[in-house]
């Protein structure tokens, strides 16, 4: 028992933290939205270089062979830079659920997204929408009984204009006699099912990483603005205010940390835990995006703050792979058909436990 | 991270599992404020674990430990709430000033006083309050004036947590009399029933005496009793909270089984509330767990060499909300029944939820109320500046 990161856990997220921390600061999230681009070109290619296409996608698919563990810290980075580019969706959920499908069909669409040549966008029921439908080369959707593949120029993709700049949203409708079915084996929902608990596991990551930056964002300002002769962050009423924010996330980590290393279990209390963590990190952003824009005053209420990007994000992923109402239900089918007590903190089966 | 119990973790389980199945006793003992006869029978239970070895399983094998981790400490207590064993009488002086006695003590004072600790022969109460030193601990008044090889105590002490039936506290003191605020403060132990200590048991909310005054009028102990060097009391006293608050004082397992039993007490009565209620059970669940996880990660840190920090405080904030929120969920499946107590004819199987949430909602006070702890968490976590 050892409830700490590795080494090499830390520092795969190291990089990708350094590398946001370099290129995806607020005033580069305006110079893309002022764009128009779909994508920031430079730091999507430098994202491409570091190589986690393949990070959760077994050895012997050609994969780096890491688990959700590894990639959870990633995820956190990615939301706290508020990242616009797909590197969540496409790298923690699309590509190993393809890879992991095993069928010939897709063989040369995973060789090519690993390597950085393909990129696929992933439609599942839980959402109503396909994330950067347009800009992928291919459409991964997940359906009762499998998953099609679809080439994205066979699709017709209607953009959703979204209320977060950078999520762009499509509604997609594509002629099933175009689509290559590669999930009618038998055995395909499992690794759909598991690619909508990563799919949760890290949106509960972003939404902490965002609930960190908005707490963050709030001392920031706090230290610096001065009214009644003070910074406003010696005041008690905003030091508790954000203190309380702090301590949803300190109580969301961990939930959060323990989801990810028991995915792989795929069982009804890994779910829970997952769905424990979504619910957990939702409530964190949520409190402290609203805390944030407080704190800030008048000035939180306009464009010109960075709050909003981060409250946009925030609002999102509170419903995307599975809102509160879904994810409550998950826990409470664990708690009332599981067993319950302190010894069964990590219990790996419901029947052993 | 890997999140699986060793096979030593697993064997350990199953060992106090066994002993606590035989040892603990099979009747709640009365409680250990409300009377001399249920504070003496949690004693005897004390000594009961001691002569098992399981008075304090992280102390070395000298002290009447068995120098165990603080992962083993958690399977320890897992099991031993799991059980329903009472609760320890002697919490302030193994949970709290034994860890400090260890870090800051001499091997002559961890000889005289930890093994007599660990085997209930001495229970110990807390003396750091005063009337006009409660948030603001630094306006101690107290004083303990040197004389030779001697201090004299003077002073009135406060709010002392099991103080009416207890043999020792350990208290704060100024030993420079021309200091102020955290310098010149000593952390001394002195008898409850030494000539000059005069303990006025305080009655709670609930009616029983958990918490006492204490008159200090002349009152002569050796300077062996000091524990660190003089003036260094605010410093010993902080790390002594920081064990308090953050991680040895409400072990998670504590809220796990509230929880479990919450749950079990919102399956009896589902027909009857309403449907709010059900998410106020899940969420109380969820925090239990939280709470859990969030020990575990403490404990890997610790073991690996690190220190607690204002994460002491972000525990205590969250633990004591969560034991209100449990308490009080469990009230309102109640229903009307909730005011009855225990001895009402038609009580029925209500258990013990109103004496829980009496006791609840001292969490936010004791052991630095919730407010001193958030500006804790504001000016050293998240670096805002002081008032």
């Amino acid at each position: 028992m050892d409830f700490r990161f590795t080494d090499e856990q830390t520092m795969t997220a190291d990089v990708v933290r350094d590398l946001v921390a370099d290129l995806c600061q607020p005033a580069d999230l305006r110079r893309l939205m002022a764009s128009g681009e779909p994508f920031d070109q430079n730091r999507w290619a430098k994202i491409q270089e570091l190589g986690l296409q393949s990070a959760l996608v077994a050895e012997e698919k050609g994969g780096l062979g890491l688990q959700p563990v590894d990639f959870v810290q990633v995820a956190e980075a990615c939301g706290y830079a508020c990242l616009p580019e797909p590197l969540v969706e496409a790298y923690g959920v699309a590509i190993p659920l393809l890879a992991e499908t095993g069928s010939d069909a897709a063989a040369k669409v995973v060789e090519a997204a690993l390597e950085g040549s393909a990129l696929i966008a992933f439609g599942h029921p839980a959402n109503p929408f396909v994330e950067r439908a347009d800009t992928a080369d291919w459409l991964l959707i997940a359906k009762s009984g499998g998953l099609d593949l679809v080439k994205t120029s066979d699709a017709m993709c209607t953009l959703q204009p979204s209320i977060d700049p950078f999520r762009r949203l499509f509604s997609v409708q594509y002629d099933e006699a175009a689509a290559l079915r590669i999930g009618a084996q038998s055995g395909i929902e499992g690794p759909i099912a598991s690619a909508f608990d990563r799919g949760a596991l890290f949106a509960a990551a972003q939404m902490l990483g965002i609930a960190q930056r908005c707490v963050d964002l709030a001392v920031d300002y706090a230290k610096e603005r001065q009214q009644f002769g003070k910074p406003i962050g010696s005041y008690q009423a905003l030091k508790h205010q954000l203190a309380t924010v702090q301590v949803k996330i300190e109580f969301a980590r961990p939930v959060l940390h323990a989801a990810a290393a028991m995915l792989p279990q795929a069982n009804a209390l890994s779910r829970a835990r997952v769905s424990h963590a979504k619910l957990a990190a939702c409530e964190a952003a949520d409190l402290a995006a609203r805390n944030a824009i407080q704190v800030h005053g008048a000035m939180g209420y306009s464009w010109e703050v960075d709050v909003h990007f981060f409250l946009k994000r925030a609002i999102a992923l509170s419903e995307w792979w599975g809102g509160p109402a879904f994810h409550r239900r998950r826990v409470a089918e664990r708690i009332f058909n599981g067993p319950l007590g302190p010894e069964h903190t990590f219990a790996k089966e419901l029947e052993h436990a | 991270m890997d999140l699986n119990y060793t096979p030593e973790q697993q064997t350990f389980r199953q060992e106090i599992r066994a002993w606590l199945k035989a040892h603990v006793p099979s009747q709640p003992l009365e409680s250990f404020d409300a009377t001399r006869a249920g504070f003496e029978a949690h004693r005897a239970w004390e000594r009961t674990l001691a002569e098992g070895r399981w008075g304090m399983v992280t102390w070395p094998e000298s002290y009447g430990g068995r120098g165990l981790d603080l992962i083993q400490w958690l399977i320890f207590e897992e099991e031993y709430y799991r059980s329903g064993a009472p609760l320890r009488v002697n919490q302030n002086g193994i949970f709290l000033l034994g860890p400090t006695l260890m870090e800051y003590g001499t091997p002559e004072q961890k000889a005289r006083f930890l093994s007599a600790m660990a085997s209930g022969d001495e229970i110990w109460a807390q003396a750091w309050s005063e009337p006009q030193a409660g948030s603001d601990l630094a306006a101690v008044r107290a004083t303990a004036t040197r004389d030779g090889d001697n201090y004299v105590l003077k002073g009135h002490k406060i709010w002392s947590s099991r103080a009416a039936f207890a043999d020792w506290a350990f208290g704060l003191f100024r030993t420079d009399p021309a200091s102020e605020r955290h310098k010149g403060l000593s952390l001394i132990f002195f008898r409850l029933d030494a000539p000059g200590v005069k303990v006025q048991p305080i009655p709670q909310i609930d009616g029983e005496t958990g918490f006492a005054e204490l008159f200090l009028d002349g009152v002569t102990v050796p300077v062996f009793n000091r524990l660190g060097g003089e003036g260094e009391g605010w410093k010993i006293c902080m790390a002594t909270a920081g064990f308090e608050r953050g991680l040895m004082l409400r072990s998670p397992a504590r809220f796990q089984v509230t929880a479990r039993k919450l749950v079990e007490l919102y399956k009896a009565h589902e027909d009857e509330v309403e449907p709010s209620v059900r998410n106020a059970v899940l969420q109380c669940w969820m925090d239990a767990e939280a709470y859990a996880l969030s020990i575990y990660s403490t404990a890997s840190r610790l073991i690996a060499g690190g220190h607690i920090g204002a994460e002491a405080s972000t525990n205590k904030i969250f633990w004591s909300e969560m034991d209100i929120a449990m308490h009080k969920t469990a009230l309102s499946i109640l229903g009307a029944r909730a005011e009855l107590l225990r001895s009402a004819p038609e009580a029925g199987d209500i258990g013990r939820w109103l004496d829980g949430y009496f006791f609840s909602l001292a969490g936010p006070i004791y052991a630095g109320t919730n407010e001193i702890q958030r500006n804790i968490i504001a000016e050293r976590m998240l670096g805002l500046p002081r008032a």
